[in-house]
């Protein structure tokens, strides 16, 4: 079935009232962002539906994409016929359509709006016109006005005749961007990508943030977060990825601190390089894929020593989740395979053998001591790299146009 | 020179082989080391799979490759019998398998497997129902071929799928090394099947090279232990230069399907009507969809299948008896004999298989010589 556009239902946005338009524009923002591979394709957000204008591009991955992008509640591939279609154009797109679907002992049923009430025929006519079409034309096909299997709508508007019989959940949550803004501590691993997703499925903006630590963590580590960073502009577009040297602070930490409080003090300067990073950015909130009792870092009482350096909201989306479900996400957002290649991360390295899963406040102050934390800081905040990350990029796989001529 | 034996073996495609020289010179990295020279191996591995998998609509860690068909034949019986050896010993196959399946189900009942071998029709085609009569609770994995290599007979895939529905712990394997790119996708990865074999040198890219699919959560047992290649499942350094090769022979082949089942189809016919006026000629694949369009199998009667082979051949045209891999024992055809067709008449079979370089003159060539044998093998017998 050749399609001419994707028709989409707002989600939770229509209940939010005057606050609509921005909601509306926001989500044709993202979805235009996340259709740019797409040649020739108009996105239309409209005050009751996004319309995306296939202009002969394929149906399907257009659909699979937007099925990612949060705030859509449900949409339909649709067929376009001119406004003076006649009803035996209609009746044979009606077919194909019915057809392309139909599975033995299925019912169906005709639902026509007429807005162009220029239009020759009515609603009643149309109805009767290609319900019977289909009748005749379908063996064994029965009509059912209640809980039909098959539901073919025909809308009859001034911009033309609409038929569409299919509808498919969306992603549901809140368009990206109009929950406010937040920053990601994205270390490359399972559960960060997964945070995200799910900062994001409330329609919060997240940018990036990866502590960098050459030659200790491989370009390639990087690569694999930008990747990581790629995969999630599928729910709301293009993030910004934010790379922190962080080599210098690490090598500090490790030649001075006692061992047991190296990864305490290490999280809280990653910690507060975050923050400054987040008002710097005016965003209003860090995010970690930190989930309770995981680890070490990720005791209640870590996470109160961590904690104690900023008084920014640190906003754990994963705290009670267990590994399996964490996985299960990560899986469904298809950023498990990319989470599970063996590069080393910020995280692992320099990993005491016993990290202390209660660190005590005061001892970690005295430590800390031991390094100039200011100017540490200062020197990495001054070295930041932004990259802006748009769908479809590759990082880890940067040779794939020399590739393509070999393929 | 005019080649009619495809089903034993293609060229490689130009283009293929240009990338193979390509990968060899300048991704010889193991695409197992952690360097960026390994790396870029690796990447140009997961974008091969990836390649093939996007074109074949299935998910890139469904694609497992091989050395080849035999390979991938031996894997699935063998590793299947490995993993569900607890939940049962019996297998079922059919009687015109290739003998990559057939002696692999055959090694197994050395093991103390029981293999049961389908019957044909006077098709060469299994019927559905044979099959869920054949199943019992043991039965652990069912094996049938796409396209049969002898007489092109392309087997009931998706009766089969339905029976075997009804049974969802069964592994179905299709051999599906004579139907990459021949009209017949859907039936191949039908919405049962578990695994299917490919050969890559039947679709025009070097030998050595094969894959197979494994549908996600399906388990089987390696045969090749060792470094832990393909996800663990297939261990050995991979041969890239022959996968990058095979993934862009994928793509040519696909890319091409249409026309290429046009042409060959109209040689197929070309050829079919001249020779069947003939009286002391017997064709047994026939013209409707139960056949393949590229293999066309047919005796001439009082005639040695191998004497009309090197015939053929003395004129440039290159044709075999029934399959390249049995026809040097002197053996008839397994097939044949199957489908019932009398020893006297299986003896005088050839084979005319077509692939994507053939072009329609080359049938009338092809008739013309057939002409000329004809009569001087009519003044023999």
């Amino acid at each position: 079935m050749k399609y001419s556009e994707i028709m989409v239902r707002y989600g939770e946005l229509s209940t939010k009232g005057k606050n609509r338009r921005d909601f509306i524009r926001q989500l044709g923002k993202n979805v235009r962002d996340v259709l740019t591979e797409f040649e020739g394709i108009e996105v239309l957000a409209q005050r009751d539906r996004l319309h995306v204008i296939l202009n002969g591009n394929d149906a399907t991955p257009v659909m699979d994409a937007i099925g990612k992008v949060f705030g859509i509640e449900t949409y339909s591939p649709v067929v376009r016929l001119s406004k003076d279609a006649t009803l035996e154009d209609i009746q044979k797109t009606a077919l194909e359509m019915i057809n392309e679907q139909y599975e033995e002992g299925q019912t169906f049923k005709i639902t026509t709006k007429r807005q162009n009430k220029d239009y020759p025929l009515n609603t009643y006519g149309v109805d009767n016109g290609v319900g019977g079409y289909v009748l005749d034309n379908i063996e064994g096909i029965n009509a059912q006005m209640k809980q039909p299997d098959i539901d073919l709508r025909v809308d009859v508007r001034l911009t033309g005749i609409y038929l569409s019989s299919l509808t498919i959940q969306g992603a549901l949550g809140l368009p990206v961007g109009t929950g406010g803004r937040g920053t990601m501590m994205l270390s490359g691993g399972i559960d960060s990508p997964v945070a995200a997703y799910m900062a994001m499925k409330r329609g919060v903006k997240v940018d990036m943030i990866h502590f960098f630590s050459p030659p200790y963590t491989s370009q390639q580590a990087l690569a694999k977060a930008k990747d990581l960073t790629a995969k999630l502009t599928a729910f709301g577009g293009t993030i910004d990825f934010i790379e922190v040297p962080f080599t210098k602070i690490q090598e500090d930490i490790k030649e001075k601190v006692p061992e047991g409080y190296l990864m305490t003090i290490q999280r809280r300067m990653m910690l507060r390089i975050a923050a400054a990073i987040t008002l710097d950015r005016h965003c209003n909130g860090v995010f970690t894929g930190e989930s309770l009792g995981q680890v070490a870092s990720q005791t209640i009482e870590s996470m109160r020593v961590i904690n104690e350096v900023t008084s920014l909201p640190v906003l754990r989306p994963l705290l009670s989740l267990d590994k399996t479900e964490i996985i299960k996400i990560a899986r469904k957002i298809d950023t498990y395979d990319l989470s599970i290649m063996p590069f080393e991360d910020c995280c692992t390295i320099f990993t005491p053998p016993s990290p202390k899963t209660k660190p005590d406040l005061d001892k970690t102050i005295k430590f800390e001591k031991n390094i100039d934390v200011e100017g540490l800081m200062k020197m990495a905040l001054e070295n930041l790299k932004v990259t802006k990350i748009h769908v479809g990029d590759d990082y880890l796989n940067a040779q794939k146009d020399v590739f393509a001529e070999l393929l | 020179m005019i080649y009619f034996d495809n089903s034993a073996t293609t060229k490689v495609d130009n283009d293929v082989l240009n990338t193979y020289q390509k990968v060899s010179e300048n991704y010889w990295g193991n695409p197992s080391s952690l360097h960026n020279f390994g790396e870029k191996s690796f990447n140009l591995l997961q974008q091969s799979r990836k390649q093939i998998a996007d074109i074949l609509g299935v998910a890139p860690a469904e694609i497992y490759f091989t050395s080849g068909g035999t390979e991938g034949d031996n894997w699935v019986i063998k590793g299947t019998a490995m993993a569900k050896r607890e939940f049962g010993k019996h297998i079922i196959t059919t009687q015109i398998e290739h003998a990559a399946v057939k002696n692999s189900a055959a090694a197994l009942e050395d093991l103390g497997f029981d293999v049961t071998y389908l019957p044909v029709d006077e098709e060469g085609r299994v019927s559905a129902k044979d099959l869920e009569a054949a199943i019992r609770p043991d039965t652990i994995l069912v094996s049938i071929m796409a396209v049969n290599n002898e007489v092109g007979s392309i087997q009931p895939l998706a009766e089969i799928a339905e029976v075997l529905k009804k049974y969802p712990k069964i592994h179905f394997h299709v051999d599906a090394v004579q139907g990459m790119a021949k009209g017949i996708h859907d039936l191949i990865f039908n919405d049962r099947v578990d695994f299917i074999t490919f050969s890559g040198h039947k679709f025009h890219a070097p030998r050595g090279i094969g894959f197979i699919y494994g549908k996600n959560g399906r388990k089987i047992n390696p045969l090749m232990d060792g470094g832990g290649q393909e996800r663990g499942q297939r261990s050995g350094t991979e041969n890239l230069p022959a996968i990058v090769g095979m993934a862009k022979a994928v793509r040519i082949v696909k890319d091409h399907e249409n026309e290429s089942i046009v042409t060959e189809q109209a040689i197929r016919e070309k050829i079919y009507h001249h020779i069947i006026k003939l009286d002391k000629v017997r064709i047994f694949s026939k013209l409707n969809d139960h056949f393949a369009h590229h293999i066309l199998c047919f005796a001439i009667l009082g005639v040695k299948g191998e004497t009309i082979v090197h015939a053929f051949e003395k004129e440039g045209i290159y044709i075999s008896t029934t399959s390249a891999c049995s026809s040097k024992k002197g053996v008839t055809s397994g097939t044949l004999n199957s489908m019932g067709v009398p020893q006297s008449e299986a003896k005088s079979a050839v084979r005319i298989s077509l692939g994507d370089h053939n072009q329609l003159a080359e049938a009338d060539k092809f008739n013309q010589v057939f002409d000329k044998l004809y009569d001087q093998f009519k003044k023999l017998s």
